[in-house]
């Protein structure tokens, strides 16, 4: 029983982090088919943003909320100064652009901060603990898990009730059609890259306040898992992220609390192959429909 | 009220609309016909902004409109319901329409033009919070019509909005655009059907590879062309 109730907590927690991360990819997926490989990148600006913000008397919630706003200023920078000008190109060009702003925000970060980590403000209950069903577990845990949960009902209730949130349904599904209709492209499209950014900061507090510290290429693993999340889910779906997310998050739990030793270092490939196991069955991912 | 002049377009090396010319007046039902590939959507899809012209001019109520985009088209009074619906079906019926109301936010007539609409189409009132994925095709082409007139146009332009529907609702579309034709709304109507578009038209335009072929009133336009070739080549 205790060991179940530590997975779970483990899970749901992990997973509500994915699903963040799932979710930020998708919208703009959804919208543009563009696979944003800077998305990572927007959680590392987050990192940055409380790291530059550390030696402030600020309170860390004012920090985790500025921290938050500036992944989201710059997921909107990059699509208004790198996607639009060659959105009208074509899919690679695009792709090749989210690569070179990618490298270059990474390489930013490597030559004005530095190539080694950087400490992250954490909050003193960050570090925490409650016991739950005889389990130590982490109030940082438990703080994601809540935060992310309001989160998704909070953006399930914009996609339901705001016309912001039907167009921006809409859209991925039929862009032209919502264009027809007189919603302009440049807003939807900039809201999916401030709803995604934002998202991404988000994530990065509870992300870096694992480890409490920043690197320059700390956006690969959210970027990675975000993308894998998203295909087991299915790419068209936003509900698809979020299960994708989950079920991610519980196979590595699993696979991490319960391979023997000897098998532990190879916990990759066996998560892979439970990913490789869920394509062949469901191709188009776990939520085939879009909603 | 919408006036097309040497309208040419392509699709990269494909050449769609050769030089095309042609007039809609304010109340008028116009219609469009010609074989498959004779470029009627292509034409829709250049007066709506989503393909821009290769040359040519596109004037609506006296004000150039070539190469707008079609949020911006849709704001002059166009509304195009294009060939193959594009019915949001994961979308409610009354989010469906409620973004054919996107232009009109603010202004406190939705609830008066919702209930305008299910008037019109009382099966969208029964259906109303239902995904509009899970209507037939008739329904559908209902909701396609509806959402567009949600933006109140000046100017209706229809893509084959008979295809692919059984007889009987065939005659209830038919019905409906005369009736809205009827009610003073201006028609560009491209239909397969070319016996029933042109009973209800005051005049049409042949399109043929591109270009205009013939053009005039129904019974000039049955007159002067070998209409043989077009049923032929019109399928359905
Ligand atoms: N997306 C596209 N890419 C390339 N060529 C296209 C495309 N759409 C249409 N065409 C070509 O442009 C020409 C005109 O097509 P269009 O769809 O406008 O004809 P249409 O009169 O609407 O035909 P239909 O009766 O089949 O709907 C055709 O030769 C067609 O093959
Ligand atoms: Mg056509």
């Amino acid at each position: 029983m205790g060991d179940f109730t530590y997975l779970l907590i483990s899970g749901l927690s992990l997973g509500s982090l994915y699903a963040l991360m799932a979710l930020g990819l998708v919208i703009v997926y959804g919208i543009l088919r563009l696979v944003n490989f800077a998305y990572g990148e927007y959680i590392m600006v987050a990192g940055y943003t409380l790291f530059l913000l550390s030696p402030s008397p600020l309170p860390w919630l004012v920090m985790a909320v500025v921290a938050a706003v500036m992944a989201a200023v710059m997921s909107y920078l990059t699509e208004r100064i790198a996607f639009r000008p060659v959105r009208e190109k074509s899919l690679t060009a695009m792709l090749i652009t989210s690569f070179a702003v990618s490298t270059l925000l990474q390489n930013a970060a490597l030559l004005f901060v530095s190539p080694r980590a950087r400490v992250v403000p954490t909050p003193g209950i960050f570090s925490e603990t409650v016991i739950i069903a005889g389990n130590v577990t982490p109030v940082r845990e438990i703080l994601a898990i809540v935060v992310s949960v309001a989160l998704l009902i909070g953006f399930s209730i914009l996609l339901r009730k705001t016309i912001l949130g039907i167009a921006l349904r809409a859209a991925a599904d039929k862009f032209t059609m919502t264009r027809m209709l007189g919603v302009p492209a440049n807003l939807v499209i900039s809201a999916a890259f401030v709803i995604s950014g934002l998202l991404a900061g988000i994530v990065a507090i509870f992300w870096l306040g694992r480890t409490g510290s920043v690197t320059p290429g700390i956006g690969l693993t959210p970027l990675l898992v975000a993308f894998v999340s998203t295909v087991i889910g299915g790419m068209r779906s936003l509900s698809g992220a979020v299960v994708g997310g989950y079920v991610l998050a519980f196979v590595t739990i699993i696979f991490n609390n319960l391979l023997p030793g000897d098998l532990y270092e190879f916990r990759e490939a066996f998560i892979f192959t439970i990913v490789i196991l869920i394509l062949l069955f469901r191709p188009e991912g776990l939520v085939r429909g879009r909603g | 009220m919408l006036r097309l002049d040497d309208l040419h377009a392509q699709y990269g090396a494909i050449v769609a609309l050769r030089g095309v010319s042609l007039e809609v007046n304010e109340g008028e039902l116009v219609a469009l016909v010609g074989v498959n590939g004779a470029g009627k959507t292509t034409l829709l899809s250049t007066v709506a902004g989503v393909m821009r012209p290769r040359r040519g001019d596109i004037v609506f109520e006296g004000e150039p409109i070539a190469g707008l985009t079609p949020e911006t088209v849709v704001r002059k009074g166009i509304a195009l319901v294009p060939e193959d619906r594009e019915i949001f079906s994961d979308l409610t019926v009354e989010e469906n329409l409620r973004l054919g109301a996107y232009i009109r936010r603010g202004r406190g007539e939705y609830g008066a033009d919702i209930d305008r609409m299910c008037e019109l189409f009382p099966i969208l009132r029964e259906r109303f919070r239902q995904d509009a994925g899970t209507l037939s095709g008739g329904e559908q082409q209902q909701l396609a019509i509806a959402r567009a007139l949600m933006s109140h146009p000046r100017l209706l332009m229809l893509d084959e909005p008979s295809l692919g529907l059984a007889p009987k609702i065939v005659d209830q579309v038919f019905a409906l655009i005369e009736q809205l034709h009827r009610d003073g709304m201006t028609i560009l109507l491209v239909e397969q059907n070319v016996t029933r578009s042109l009973a209800i038209a005051d005049r049409a335009y042949l399109l043929n590879m591109g270009t205009v072929q013939a053009s005039g009133t129904p019974a000039d336009l049955r007159q002067d062309v070998d209409m043989e070739s077009i049923y032929l080549g019109g399928g359905d």
